[in-house]
Formats: structure tokens, C-alpha cells, sequence
């Protein structure tokens, strides 16, 4: 047995502390320890995009970040996105789009969506293709996820107008 | 194509299962969690073939946190027989031994044992701690070199099946078949034109985003319950009973949410090994394959050996057409070579045929199905020729295939004649699309087209409707749902009761709570399951009329259903009225239906697509593509559309960049991600569609399965592109960049 490390964070806005191992991805700490299971493993190699959550407003594949990395930081996942009972507007142009068929990825797209939205509230197409080229979808082929990002940018930008 | 207007077949309702998907809170197999539980993994064959000489798993026993370790040898003795896998029968052993390796290891990646621990590191840890002693031995890899006399053997037992016959040859060939019709001779006779060309295509993998996973819990009563995400729960208790020598219902299985299959998920890896460890334990076990198993250690689908010969009239009519298919099953035979070769010439009217089938074992991984499995490897051999022969008659590629396209009474090389299918309506539909005769727009750019064809299958699949007092229903069904099939299903029991989508409520359950499902497979589950549905929702009606009688004091038979009104006379009463009047009038409504369906109707597919190549490079650019399919009637137009521009993109993925790289030792060099390079957002432009719609007389409304025929096409139309645009026909896949150089190159020479 390892040592485990404290390591104190905020998690979708709330602080939240666990006990990890060393060895332990943020991934594992989000899905095995803390119950959050949103967040998806696809690869843990960091080439699926499934396990994207913010960090800092940082998007990254926690499968590649440790937990004792957390340390400090603000991270968001999946189930801090929807604004209490009401769904994002990347979450309702999905549904509304049909933008997820196994839904496996979908949490990771919504994700690194919600950060491109962030910076970038009027993205192109092709802004949104390299922007997600890290988000691997088998089911969609991605065009509605394509087609999804954009409606909920036009949405954002006429709810802000 | 018009067909019957319906109020909600053909709209697009939010999926059922939406908001759990949007927000994580869906439970996947791999979420699943239970007090006390262990996790396992699994140890794996370093060879791609070799005997096992020894295992000694004391080591990785002492190892603190292990709680268990298994091999071949815990699986109780049970006598060979053979066994429905969910996709066909195999024997027993071949099944086990799949599962965990007996004697021999046949592939790199094979499972050997398993582990049991507090932690998933714990366990991968004492899995490196057991010993294997190896007598390694010479490897095959691909059909040809399986198929010469004095290859290795991998099957000692494993004798050669010719024309039905059993031939009493030990080889690596488990079947040679072959479909006839006509006189090929007199037909190759006389044909003006004739193109005969030879392909080979790599080993890809269906890349389902989620790793296979499965728990399971011996309990202290006997029963094993597993959780897993699986296409057929049905099919893995059965796999599971049938390993562990229990009867059925001995097992009850509960799908998770499923992260994609495409096939993949049918067969069964991890469930019966897991419940030996919970026997060993007493305690719930969950393996999760990584990445790497998933590549090397699940089933991919068959390269392929390929020739294919059409001879054609001037007059562009095709005389004869001749293949010959040998597929790599892997490790165990299976190659769905069948389907190949049935779906080979499916798409033609072909007087004179013959088709010669091999499944051939080799060391890679036991072969699973991919979407239209076998169809695609044959698709782009056959279409590749016929896009020759109509480029040597000067004959437009869509005018040619009009000419000799399958129509209603077609006759296919296997036997079966065809009821009304779709074939020259997707052809047409093709050739209307703007794109067709839409300008390039630059050099080294070409347009190529191919069509396809998939079976559907029916199976059986079972349904319950129950009516709430406040007028929705709840609809229980035990079809696994990967890609929105919970609304598409009940979207046709809402069709039937005149209710809003919304209002029925539709869940999968487990394998104790709904009637015998077959697997989410072959595009069966809107059509059959949505069958079951129909069904069940009439027995709703019939009863609820009943009690609308009851009430008007009339006959059953006198009251009628429209959009959602009972009437009878000049009484009228809502479905939702009469269904809070349910429990004065004799008790709850529950519907039943319990299918097995014949009524199937192929899909037919095509596409358009348009590629610029870059001659310094070889790299392949898709500028534009059109998928176009007859889905006999769109339940869900959204997900059809969405399984078009799935398949179509796995096609590419299949054409361009996917294959499995094997190094002279049979081990896969690119088992990532990364390597096994699957198309991302950046590699392609938005997917057209068009959905073509020519009822299905087999269908309550008309629908035929959509979730293979669009995979067929793609490879075959982007290889007939590529030649436009490069002037090299490839005769390979991957069409990757050292291919098209190459080809341009020997051109040169
Ligand atoms: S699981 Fe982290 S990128 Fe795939
Ligand atoms: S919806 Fe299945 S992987 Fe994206």
C-alpha cells in the first residue's frame, strides 16, 4: 500500500478534499473515489477525450493528470455544467441536434465545448473541428456535434445580445 | 418517395434517455459500483502463438490485496457441444477458450488468467507476478499464407468443411463454401468486357470509445448477477450459463448503458471470468478491459483475400460475376465470410454467378462482427471492378448500375428472391443529388460512387405496456439501446395508442423482468423490437376498449381509436380520460407482445463522395460526401440520419487510416488511439443525407433496419474517387498515404 496524499480542490464549485494514492489519475480520484462517474475512460492514454473536464478553465484529459495535482485547483466536470435545474444550452442543443447516439463521449464533447464557447462565443466551423479534434466520437460521425456547438453558440450569443 | 403520413412516426422527439446523457448521470457498465467490491484484470498472452507449458500463479497469490486468481482449469469440465453465441453456433470449447486459453495461446493478447484484488493496480501488479512457461511457436497472419500446405496449425482438431462435406483435412481453413446460379461459363462467354482484379484489406476494429467491462456477484443463493454493457444481455446470460454449467436462469444479467458496440459487443470476454472470481472470493468483481486489450484482446473484423471478375455486355448489361472470398476469422472460426459473399452481388440482377467462400483461422484476435459484417470487404472489391467496367464502356457509374441494379424478384446468387426492396430508388436518388454534377472546384480532386447492400434480420424480442392513471404508459423492453432505440421503439407504441412520444416511458431491465430479447444487432431493433411494441400497444387498445365498452355499456367491437380517442356512437373519452377511469372498470391495463418476425427488409445504400490527392504526399482529403440509404420508413428521421453519418464515417475511417499493424511476430504495433487512427471532427466535412423511403410490406409502418448498409459503400466510392482524382486504382485498404504513392510511383515506372 501507498501512502495516500491529502489533497484539497473545488469541484464544480463546491471544496471538496480526498485521500489519494500517488499513482492515482484525476480520472480514478473523479470516477473511483468521489462517485463521479460522469466523467468517461475511453483510453487512459490521453487520445479519446472522453475524460475531459476543465481544470482552471483549462481543458485537460484527466486521465493524463494526477489527483494530487488537483491540489488547489478548480475543476469542472460534467455534473457542474447544467445550471442547477436547467441544462446548459451545449447540453439542450444536443438533445435537441440528436448529437449523441452511445453517449459515451458526449460528456467530454460537452465539456471542451463549453470551454471553446468560453473564449470564443461565435466560433466557425473549422474553429469548432480543431478545437474538438481531440474529442474522438465512433457513432456520429460528428456532424451533429458539429451542428450542436454551433446552434448553442448562436443561442448564447442572442441570450447575451 | 412519399409514404403514409403517421403523427409520430417520422418526427424527431427528444430522446427519452437524453438528460442522463447530457449530464453524466447515465450509468455505463464501467460506473457501476457495489459495496465490497474487487477488481480484476486479466493476463494475456505475450505470443501470438505458442503452448502453454505452466502457469504458477503463487506468486501474484502472496502478493497482499489479491484475493483470487483463475485459469482455464476453474471452469468446470463440461462436454463438447455446440452453442448459440448470439451470432450463430460454435463449440463449447472454442468459446472457452476465447474467453481464457487452454493449452495454447493463438493470438497476442489471449487471455490466460485472471486476478482478483482491492485495487485495479493491485491486480494489474500480480497479474505481472504470474509465470508462464512458453514453447512458442511459428505464427500465420493472413489468409494466403494460412491456407498454404505446411503452414502452422492452429486447431489440431480443426478438419476443413467442404461444399457441406466434411472433409476429414486437418488445416487452417475451417470452411470452403460456394453460391451458384447460372452457367458462369457461358456467361463469361458472352461478355464483351471483362475486369478481373485481386484486393486485400487489413484488420480494423469497430473502436467503440467504451472498453469492454462487466461485474459480476456470485451471491450466497447461487445466482450469478451481472452487469455489463453489452448488445445482448439475453445472449451473455446464455454464454455465461453455458461456461459456468448452470442452468439460465441460474444468471441474471442487467445491461448498463452501452458506449458503442457496432458488433463488437455480442461476444462475451469478461463476464464468465468474473463470476469465477467472485465464486473464489465471494464478493462482487469488475473487469475493465484498457485500451490495448480492447485491441488485442477483443474481436476486430476479418482482413480479406480477395478476387472478384464481372465480364458486361456493350449494351452495359453485367453477364457473369465471379468471386473468390477468404476472410481471417482469427484465432477461432468465423470469419462471416457468408454474409460477404451473400452480400457480395447483392445490389445487381447477375444471370450467372459463382461465389467461393473461405473462413481461415489465423493468429490475430477471434473475429467479431462490424457493421454489415462481411459486406464491406466484398463491397469494395466488387464495387471497385464494376466502377472499372462502366469507366471501360463509357458508360456513366450510376447509369451502369441502374442498368443491372436488383429490383423486386431479383434472384441473389444464395438463393433467396427479393420482395420490394429499394435498390433503384437510392440509385436515382444519387444521381438527383446536386452533388453529383456539382463542379470539383480544382486539380487532383476526383467524385467516385458505390452502393451497397445489408440484410436486416428479425429475432425474437418481447414488450410490456402498462397504462398510468394519468394517460402516459410505461413500456419495458430488453433491448439494449445504443443509439437512441428507446424512442424509435416507442415512438411506435405512442403511433398505436394516439399519445404524444413523450408519454410513453420506455426502460430496458434485466434479464428476469422482460421476455427471451435477441441482441441489438443486424438492424433489427427498431424494426423487431419496435414490432414488439406495436404489438403490445394493440393489446393495450383491444383492452382499453373493452373497458370504454364497459363503461358505454356497448360492444368492444363497436368502439374505434383515433389519434387518441375512444368513440363509440357519440361517446367520446380521451386515451388519458379512460385511463384514469381504469381502476373502477376491472383493474390495471398491461399490453404484452412477443415477437419473432420474418417480415425483414433489406437496406440498400449508396454514396457520393469527393476526394482531393495531395500527388507529393499521397494523403486523401474528403472534400464532400452524400450517404444515401432506403430506410423503408424513418421511425426517427434524426437517428437514421445519425446511423448514416456514423456508418459513413466509420467507412472512411475503414478506406483511409484503419488497420490493424502486425509486426512478423503477429503482435500489433499501433494498439492506441493514437496509432489506430480513427477519423476525428478535423478529418471531415459535414456528411450529407438522404433517406430514401420504400415501405417494407414485412413492417407495421413500413420500416426496414438502417444501421449497416451505409458502412458497405463508402470504401468502394472513395477508392473509385481516388482513382479520378490520381488515376490509380488501389486494390488495397488501407488506402493510407505509402499506398497511393506507391501506386502512383509504379504507375510512373
Ligand atoms: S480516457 Fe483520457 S483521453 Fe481517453
Ligand atoms: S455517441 Fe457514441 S462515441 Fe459519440
Amino acid at each position: 500500500m501507498h501512502t495516500k496524499v491529502r489533497v484539497q480542490t473545488t469541484i464544480n464549485g463546491e471544496p471538496q478534499e480526498f485521500l489519494c494514492e500517488p499513482r492515482q489519475s484525476l480520472l480514478e480520484c473523479l470516477r473511483d473515489l468521489l462517485g463521479l462517474t460522469g466523467t468517461k475512460e475511453g483510453c487512459n492514454d490521453g487520445n479519446c477525450g472522453a475524460c475531459t473536464v476543465l481544470m482552471d478553465d483549462r481543458v485537460v484529459t484527466s486521465c493524463l493528470v494526477l489527483g494530487v495535482e488537483a491540489q488547489g485547483c478548480q475543476i469542472t466536470t460534467i455534473e457542474g455544467i447544467a445550471r442547477g435545474s436547467e441544462l446548459h444550452p451545449l447540453q439542450r442543443s444536443f438533445l435537441e441536434n440528436a448529437a449523441l447516439q452511445c453517449g459515451i463521449c458526449t460528456p467530454g464533447f460537452i465539456v471542451a465545448a463549453k470551454a471553446l464557447l468560453d473564449q470564443q462565443p461565435n466560433p466557425s466551423e473549422d474553429e469548432i473541428r480543431l478545437w474538438l479534434a481531440n474529442n474522438l466520437c465512433r457513432c456520429t460521425g460528428y456532424d451533429k456535434i458539429i451542428r450542436a456547438v454551433k446552434q448553442a453558440a448562436e443561442q448564447m450569443q442572442e441570450v447575451n445580445a | 418517395m412519399k409514404t403514409q403520413e403517421y403523427t409520430v412516426v417520422g418526427t424527431r422527439p427528444i430522446r427519452h434517455d437524453g438528460v442522463d446523457k447530457v449530464t453524466g448521470r447515465a450509468l455505463y457498465g464501467a460506473d457501476f459500483q457495489m459495496a465490497g467490491l474487487l477488481y480484476g484484470h486479466i493476463l494475456r498472452s505475450p505470443h501470438a502463438h505458442a503452448r502453454i507449458r505452466r502457469i504458477d500463479t503463487s506468486k501474484a497469490e502472496q502478493l497482499p490485496g489479491v484475493k483470487a486468481v483463475v485459469t482455464a482449469g476453474d471452469f468446470p469440465e463440461v462436454p463438447e457441444r455446440m452453442v448459440d453465441l448470439g451470432e450463430g453456433d460454435t463449440p463449447l470449447s472454442y468459446a472457452r477458450g476465447n474467453v481464457l486459453a487452454k493449452g495454447k495461446v493463438l493470438y497476442k493478447g489471449h487471455a490466460i488468467a485472471a486476478v482478483a484484488a482491492t485495487s485495479v493496480h493491485v491486480a494489474e501488479e500480480a497479474a505481472g507476478l504470474i509465470e508462464v512457461d512458453y514453447e512458442v511457436l511459428p505464427c500465420v497472419l493472413t489468409a494466403p499464407e494460412a491456407m498454404q500446405d505446411g503452414a502452422a496449425i492452429l486447431h489440431d482438431d480443426l478438419k476443413t468443411k467442404e461444399f457441406g462435406e466434411q472433409t476429414g483435412r486437418v488445416s487452417n481453413v475451417a470452411e470452403h463454401f460456394r453460391y451458384a446460379m447460372g452457367d458462369i461459363e457461358a456467361g463469361f462467354a458472352q461478355a464483351e468486357v471483362m475486369v478481373e482484379r485481386e484486393f486485400n484489406t487489413a484488420t480494423v476494429h469497430q473502436g467503440y470509445i467504451e472498453p469492454h467491462n462487466a461485474t459480476a456477484l456470485w451471491n450466497n443463493d447461487g445466482r450469478i448477477l451481472v452487469w455489463c454493457s453489452t448488445q445482448g444481455s439475453f445472449s451473455v446470460r446464455d454464454v455465461t450459463a453455458c461456461l459456468l454449467d448452470v442452468p439460465v436462469s441460474r444468471v441474471r444479467v442487467t445491461p448498463m448503458e452501452i458506449g458503442g458496440g457496432f458488433g463488437g459487443k455480442i461476444p462475451v470476454y469478461l463476464e464468465p471470468v468474473a463470476a469465477l472470481l467472485s465464486k473464489k472470493t465471494g464478493k462482487p468483481v469488475k473487469i475493465v478491459m484498457s485500451r490495448k486489450d480492447v485491441f488485442e484482446g477483443s474481436g476486430p473484423t476479418p482482413g480479406s483475400h480477395m478476387k472478384v471478375k464481372i465480364g458486361a455486355r456493350k449494351d452495359g448489361r453485367i453477364t457473369a460475376a465471379q468471386a473468390y472470398l477468404a476472410y481471417e476469422a482469427g484465432a477461432y472460426p468465423g470469419a462471416m465470410v457468408a454474409p460477404g459473399a451473400m452480400c457480395v452481388f447483392a445490389a445487381y440482377d447477375i444471370a450467372n454467378v459463382v461465389i467461393d467462400g473461405f473462413d481461415v483461422v489465423v493468429n490475430k484476435p477471434s473475429t467479431a462482427a462490424y457493421r454489415a459484417p462481411g459486406a464491406t470487404n466484398a463491397a469494395f472489391a466488387a464495387e471497385s471492378v464494376v466502377d472499372e467496367i462502366a469507366e471501360k464502356l463509357g458508360i456513366d457509374p450510376l447509369d451502369f448500375r441502374l442498368k443491372n441494379a436488383a429490383k423486386e424478384g431479383t434472384r441473389r446468387a444464395d438463393g433467396p428472391k427479393y420482395r420490394r426492396i429499394g435498390c433503384v430508388e437510392v440509385i436515382e436518388a444519387m444521381k438527383n443529388h446536386p452533388h453529383y454534377t456539382a463542379p470539383l472546384g480544382g486539380p487532383h480532386r476526383g467524385r467516385g460512387v458505390a452502393i451497397g447492400f445489408w440484410f436486416n434480420v428479425g429475432l425474437p424480442s418481447s414488450c410490456t405496456i402498462s397504462v398510468s392513471a394519468d394517460g402516459t404508459v410505461n413500456l419495458v423492453e430488453g433491448s439494449t439501446d445504443i443509439g437512441g432505440t428507446r424512442t424509435s421503439i416507442a415512438m411506435q407504441a405512442a403511433e398505436v395508442l394516439g399519445i404524444p412520444a413523450e408519454d410513453v416511458h420506455p426502460t430496458v431491465v434485466d434479464t428476469d423482468s422482460v421476455g427471451f430479447t435477441a441482441v441489438t444487432g443486424g438492424s433489427r431493433t427498431t424494426f423487431a423490437t419496435g414490432w414488439a411494441a406495436y404489438e403490445a400497444a394493440q393489446d393495450v387498445v383491444r383492452q382499453m376498449k373493452e373497458r370504454a365498452a364497459k363503461i358505454w355499456e356497448t360492444e368492444a367491437a363497436s368502439v374505434a381509436l383515433d389519434r387518441g380517442v375512444f368513440q363509440s356512437g357519440d361517446k367520446r373519452m380521451t386515451f388519458q380520460e379512460l385511463a384514469a377511469k381504469l381502476d373502477q372498470t376491472g383493474g390495471p391495463v398491461v399490453g404484452r407482445g412477443a415477437v419473432n418476425p420474418r417480415g425483414v427488409g433489406g437496406s440498400f445504400s449508396g454514396c457520393i463522395a469527393d476526394v482531393e490527392v495531395d500527388p507529393e504526399t499521397g494523403k486523401v482529403t474528403i472534400l464532400r460526401f452524400t450517404s444515401v440509404q432506403d430506410a423503408g420508413k424513418a421511425i426517427h428521421p434524426s437517428y437514421v440520419e445519425g446511423q448514416m453519418q456514423g456508418g459513413s464515417v466509420q467507412g472512411i475511417g475503414w478506406a483511409l487510416n484503419e488497420e490493424y499493424f502486425m509486426n512478423d511476430a503477429g503482435s500489433m504495433t499501433n494498439s492506441s488511439l493514437l496509432d489506430y487512427r480513427m477519423p476525428t471532427a478535423l478529418d471531415l466535412p459535414m456528411i450529407d443525407t438522404v433517406i430514401v423511403e420504400v415501405p417494407n410490406p414485412g413492417h407495421p409502418f413500413g420500416a426496414r433496419g438502417v444501421g449497416e448498409a451505409n458502412i458497405v459503400p463508402p470504401p468502394g466510392a472513395i477508392a473509385n474517387a481516388i482513382y479520378r482524382a490520381a488515376g490509380v486504382r488501389m486494390n488495397r485498404l488501407p488506402m493510407n498515404p505509402p499506398a497511393i504513392m506507391q501506386a502512383i510511383w509504379s504507375q510512373r515506372d
